[in-house]
């Protein structure tokens, strides 16, 4: 057992870990692209991302390691959800890619491969073990940073007390900007309305027994309509998307 | 713990870190099996008694206490069955992906003021967001039985988990706020002293807000009334109808887990985290800070408050499920997003004018950066200055 452990003791723990978790992340990446099944590929990305956080965590960026578990991974949930209530019509869907596309895919990812590989090689400080250990990162300065103040980096030659504007103003404009893509959303996914009124105008205006048959079929159609409406509403991830709306 | 083994047993750094994570990792283990065997006998016999029963009584002697082992065997000894038309790869990974979230989300759970398996400096943040992953596996195995009630059962609980994320998130925010850190030591810090220090008293704000923080835990944790992913009326099971033997009881023990620490967090950020109503260790002059044996009793006795609190929020979850009725799906999203998040968006809009107004002063509170203002009414009376304030990390950082 000891002999065993003395050349593991050499191994620096922290590249081994990183190893691991990004060995997780590209098998996983890997796999999304092999699966031709929507859920498992669902899965293995939320394997891949959250080895992506684990890999955050051992650099010790939990902030942005909690954000991925939370937007990504948490997003991805989403993702699977709609994808599969929309598009599958079938239980266990699978998707059948083209030869062409393979090979498209094939090029579009060598070449960012290629791109990212040549970025990483240039960096010299990668090359190198980083020495000693810097202090424990606080996320506060962002968020204080976030509503406006930085109090982590003051302005040079500056009085004391004064602070560095934040983050505000680009803070509130990615915010509007969500907004207006949520209204939109809600917009495009709400249940649609349809026009009974101008189809009772018009038959009107053709025949008074055509108007009254006609009058009586949209009557029904409206019922339909506002009973799929309610199952709609009573359905239950439909809800989100189109209740939002409402 | 593991600077002790390399400086005085003289381990190499790898062991005696290794060997500190599976020890973290152990105990963990080990609240959630143990806490869920006794649990489930608690279920049962609270069950039994809200319903004029007796519930179990002769397993194991008295009061059936053996209950929650017997049926552990039996689970094991069940056979494990899965439909022919089952997706067999995600089918039997689905409960150890449950398991796994509610897991993780222990990892930063301070149990006592060094008692933690890994102090996140976003401790709040990642427990939310692992406790939310929880409901993946709930998806998988409802999708992987191909069975339409499975089906059901876990698009339910995905819209409920999704919807109910929104005004936990809010409710989490408030305390957040008030102690100006994501840490959940830090944040279970501030609230040492008297029961007054309490974040749930703090201001009238944060009291409606806790309410609103344990109706949508018990949302979250899809326990009834809102337990519609398994509603057994409508659903055979729901998400775990086809699931038999041990992957059933996985996800029980997740759900479990997740009760429980969903309880743990409510104790941590509202309830005063480890510190009793009474700060018995501050007036015998005892403080949390050094650390020879007395100081290690105190925060053993920290760490057995932190698990009463957590254990009563379970109690109490068991208490409103044997009591009300199931909601339907669309009361549950009414619940959610005409009730919860509006007044959870108030009640937080709330907390931070009284925190803006009350202990700051308008004047202050408007031209001068929170940071300050929170660091220096901590040094008051009821806080301590454990956090170094805004000034000093300045001046850290300007001499590099």
């Amino acid at each position: 057992m000891i002999p065993m452990m003395i050349p593991l003791a050499a191994v620096n723990f922290h590249s081994l870990l990183f190893s691991l978790f990004a060995a997780l992340a590209c098998g996983f990446a890997v796999a999304v692209v092999l699966s031709d099944n929507v859920v498992r590929m669902a899965f293995y990305l939320v394997l891949s991302l959250g080895a992506t956080a684990g890999l955050f965590f051992l650099a010790g960026a939990e902030f942005i390691g909690a954000m991925q578990l939370m937007i990504y991974v948490g997003g991805t949930l989403v993702l699977l959800v709609f994808g599969v209530m929309l598009t599958a019509q079938s239980p266990f869907v699978s998707m059948k890619t083209a030869a062409g596309d393979r090979v498209l895919a094939g090029i579009v990812a060598a070449s960012l491969l290629a791109l990212l590989l040549q970025a990483a090689c240039s960096v010299e400080a990668w090359q190198r073990p980083a020495s000693g250990r810097v202090a424990a990162p606080s996320a506060t300065p962002i968020g204080t940073a976030l509503v406006g103040v930085r109090v982590d980096d003051p302005p040079p030659g500056a009085a004391a007390g004064a602070v560095r504007s934040g983050y505000l103003l680009p803070f509130e404009i990615v915010s509007i900007h969500l907004l207006v893509v949520l209204v939109g959303a809600a917009y495009l996914a709400r249940a649609k309305r349809r026009r009974t009124p101008r189809a009772i105008d018009e038959a009107a205006s053709v025949d008074p027994v055509d108007a009254a048959r006609l009058e009586s079929a949209a009557r029904s159609r409206a019922n339909l309509a506002s009973s799929v409406n309610a199952s709609g509403r009573s359905g239950s991830a439909s809800a989100l998307a189109a209740g939002g709306g409402r | 713990m593991a600077e002790f083994l390399i400086n005085s047993v003289g381990l190499p750094a790898w062991l005696a870190w290794t060997i500190m994570a599976g020890l973290a990792a152990f105990l963990i283990l080990n609240v959630i099996a143990g806490g869920a065997l006794v649990f489930i006998w608690a279920e049962r016999k609270i069950a039994a008694r809200i319903q004029d029963r007796l519930g179990p009584t002769r397993t194991g002697g008295r009061f059936g206490w053996l209950q929650s082992l017997a049926d552990g065997i039996k689970l094991l000894a069940k056979e494990d069955l899965m439909p022919d038309g089952a997706d067999g790869l995600l089918f039997r990974i689905a409960p150890y992906v449950s398991f796994c979230a509610s897991f993780c989300a222990f990892i930063a759970l301070p149990f006592a003021f060094d008692f933690v398996g890994q102090r996140l400096n976003v401790g709040v943040f990642f427990v939310v967001a692992v406790l939310g992953l929880e409901v993946f596996g709930v998806i998988l195995a409802g999708y992987a039985s191909a069975s339409k009630w499975s089906l059901f059962g876990a698009m339910r609980e995905a819209a409920q988990v999704v919807s109910y994320e929104v005004p936990l998130g809010m409710c989490v925010v408030v305390p957040v706020m008030l102690a100006g850190t994501m840490d959940l030591v830090t944040i279970a810090e501030k609230q040492a002293g008297w029961l007054t220090n309490w974040y749930l008293f703090h201001d009238p704000f944060t009291f409606v807000i806790f309410w609103v923080y344990v109706t949508c835990a018990v949302a979250s944790v899809n326990r009834a009334p809102f337990d519609l992913a398994e509603a057994e009326s409508e659903l055979v099971a729901g998400f775990h109808t086809e699931y038999s033997g041990l992957r059933w009881s996985f996800f029980f023990m997740a759900e479990y887990g997740s009760m429980f620490l969903v309880s743990a967090l409510a104790a941590v950020l509202f309830l005063g985290g480890w510190n009793g109503p009474i700060p018995v260790a501050r007036l015998l002059g005892l403080s949390e800070g050094t650390g020879d044996t007395a100081h290690y009793l105190v925060r053993l006795i920290g760490c057995g408050n932190l698990l009463l609190k957590a254990t009563l929020g379970v109690l109490i979850m068991m208490w409103i499920r044997w009591t009300l009725p199931r909601l339907r799906i669309d009361q549950v999203m009414t619940t959610c997003l005409k009730y919860c998040t509006p007044i959870a968006a108030a009640m937080f809009a709330g907390a931070m004018l009284w925190q803006l107004l009350l202990p700051g002063g308008l004047v202050r509170g408007l031209t001068r950066p929170a940071g300050e203002i929170r660091e220096g009414w901590l040094d008051g009376p009821g806080g301590r200055a454990t956090a170094p304030s805004v000034s000093d990390k300045r001046v850290a950082r300007v001499m590099p």
